[in-house]
């Protein structure tokens, strides 16, 4: 903007149009179209070939040239992705672990978010910052320590446990939530004074409500991180009935990549539909909200 | 609702605690609040001391012992990082993480940048609506998965991407098991998997943008090229510095996508810093030496960080 300014006079209204100008705009136009489409094809053709692929007989699964369009219909796939991992059992886990770390985050974050935007105590703006400073460590500089405290001291390891309590307190939620509590006004809270309501209903039934897109936006967001945590199940379990999925997807595959594919393709589908339906219900939350620019604090 | 307490201030008054908190006075909400802060505080406060900054400070101390599970710590001073200054296999694993990151930050931001400025105005919102889905989806994935999927789509021999180069004159590229592509072929997985994310970002920025501004400069005749750096990138640097630096640190953390697709062959072609960490501190059951890795990969997360916002200051524009 300030650019624009400093050179009102080399470009002016006054400028003749010549024809050639408006032919390079339509060129533009449909290579602008063309690259749109082509990235869009880029991103889609894969999950077309996971599907077509997981629906073809094992023997067939690497035909050159690939088929697009499932002819074979062969479920066969997704039956023994049954009997190759406990597969019930390792959607359970993931679903247990995903759900409670949702549930735990969305509390402890509305809680503290809510108190850092709108209660006032001494060491408030400290205690901020530190919070903000574990932002910035990030996960894996922490792993070592982490697991011999789960192993070592809590002896949660190899259990779901130690998936789920470190999870429980966020910064980036605090944070997250903190700015939108602070973008709700105060007048709110004086009304309900007068209407003699205490401290806890004016959190519980007045800005909790208010904040319920972000609230959203935390709940998709961590969902769609936890489901699809690979390291720290990888360091912490060991017992094949316990993993979640996304240790089974790998672990379909075999060490040395023998699994069959088309099988191993089946578990990927298996395992992502819960993911799509949540980001179905979650999207209008999650795209508005990132497109909001929420995460720019 | 509770008016009724307001007016029979006298019920609680002779408990003390309930007198010094009472909700009739302005001390006394003063007073709640400040309770309240602290109890609501208390479970995040409590969780990030426990899980990131005692383990942090673990982390620091641990790099000066030799300890594995089954031996008695030791305290060895600065071995540890002598050890780190002569390994050429963490020297290795620190080239291929920044190759990596540059690689797929350049890709990642300038695709992520030019769909969004493709699609932000499109007049067709439906299909504005398609193509943001179909950019978002493989964000869904777990990176494991991608990781299983692409690396069978980039096989030489089998691979459908071969298939399909092979009828452009193209011999069949070694994508995963030359060490001359193997980096490459990584970072143009995750630029799959991320585009999405970084595209609604941006998406985002360009949405927030003040439309008068863009209208006022097409007024002035700025068009095509001249209104994208002279308007449109000065406006969105701010967008462009969050995703940037976030990108950054989070590719710096590279583990999932080499570890399943290549286990970070051939050789040391693509090893990461976070899989020389899990392969010392895991493999190895070395956790000091995993500790100082993780140290150096935390410090040159913030040197990296701290230059960013450095450089910022020349190119970033806040209105």
């Amino acid at each position: 903007m300030a650019s624009l300014v400093q050179q009102p006079a080399t470009t002016t209204s006054t400028m003749p149009r010549n024809p050639r100008g408006r032919y390079t705009i339509r060129i533009g136009r449909w290579l602008t179209l063309i690259f749109i489409v082509s990235i869009a094809f880029l991103t889609l053709m894969p999950f077309v070939w996971v599907v077509a692929t997981s629906l073809r007989t094992p023997a067939e699964s690497f035909s050159v040239p690939p088929e697009w369009i499932p002819t074979d219909m062969d479920f066969s796939n997704y039956t023994r992705v049954f009997e190759e991992i406990p597969f019930w059992r390792q959607i359970g886990n993931s679903f247990f672990i995903t759900l409670s770390v949702v549930f735990g985050q969305l509390i402890t974050a509305s809680l503290a978010g809510y108190a850092f935007a709108r209660l006032r105590f001494p060491g408030r703006n400290i205690l901020f910052w530190i919070v903000l400073a574990t932002l910035m460590i990030p996960g894996q500089a922490t792993i070592i320590p982490v697991f011999i405290l789960i192993s070592r001291v809590l002896h949660l390891n190899d259990t779901l446990g130690a998936l789920i309590i470190p999870g429980l307190a966020t910064a980036f939620g605090t944070f997250l939530l903190r700015q939108y509590f602070l973008g709700i006004p105060d007048e709110f809270e004086e009304a309900a004074l007068v209407e003699g309501a205490n401290q806890w209903q004016i959190f519980t039934k007045i800005y909790l409500p208010l904040a319920s897109p972000g609230l959203a936006i935390l709940a998709v967001l961590t969902f769609n991180a936890k489901w699809n945590d690979y390291f720290s199940p990888l360091i912490f379990m060991n017992t094949k009935e316990l993993f979640p999925i996304t240790l089974g997807i790998v672990d379909l595959q075999g060490y040395m990549g023998t699994g069959s594919i088309s099988i191993v393709l089946a578990g990927i589908v298996l395992s992502t539909i819960p993911v799509i339906i949540i980001y179905i219900f979650g999207q209008r939350y999650l795209v508005e909200g990132l497109m909001a620019g929420a995460l720019k604090g | 609702m509770s008016s009724k307490v307001i007016s029979q201030p006298g019920v609680y008054r002779r408990n003390p605690v309930a007198r010094w908190l009472a909700a009739d006075t302005m001390a006394g909400i003063k007073r709640q609040r400040m309770l309240l802060g602290y109890l609501f505080i208390a479970p995040t406060i409590i969780g990030l001391l426990v899980f990131v900054i005692g383990p942090m400070l673990g982390s620091f101390g641990l790099s000066f012992y030799k300890w594995n599970i089954f031996r008695p710590p030791e305290f060895i001073g600065l071995d540890n990082f002598e050890r780190l200054a002569g390994d050429t296999r963490v020297f290795v694993s620190f080239r291929n993480t920044f190759i990596l990151v540059v690689m797929t930050v350049v890709m990642l931001e300038s695709l992520a940048l030019a769909l969004a400025l493709a699609v932000y105005r499109m007049a067709n919102k439906a299909f504005a609506t398609f193509l943001r889905t179909a950019y978002f989806l493989p964000v869904l994935l777990s990176g494991a998965s991608v990781a299983v999927t692409l690396g069978y789509l980039f096989n030489k021999d089998f691979g459908v991407i071969n298939y399909y180069l092979g009828f452009l004159g193209i011999d069949n590229i070694p994508w995963l098991t030359s060490s001359d592509v193997v980096l490459f072929t990584i970072a143009l997985t995750t630029v799959w998997r991320n585009l999405g994310f970084t595209f609604i970002i941006y998406l985002g920025g360009l949405s927030s943008m003040p439309g008068e501004v863009l209208e006022a400069a097409e007024v002035d005749g700025a068009t095509g090229w001249r209104k994208f750096y002279r308007v449109i990138l000065p406006l969105l640097s701010p967008t462009i510095l969050f995703a940037v630096v976030t990108d950054v640190i989070k590719m710096l953390q590279f583990f999932d996508e080499p570890f399943i697709m290549t286990r970070g062959g051939p050789g040391d072609s693509s090893r990461t810093v976070v899989m020389m960490m899990y392969e010392s501190g895991f493999g190895n059951l070395d956790f000091g030496y995993g500790s100082a890795i993780a140290l150096l990969l935390f410090a040159v997360i913030m040197i990296v960080t701290g230059i960013q916002f450095y450089l910022s200051r020349r190119w970033v524009f806040y209105g």
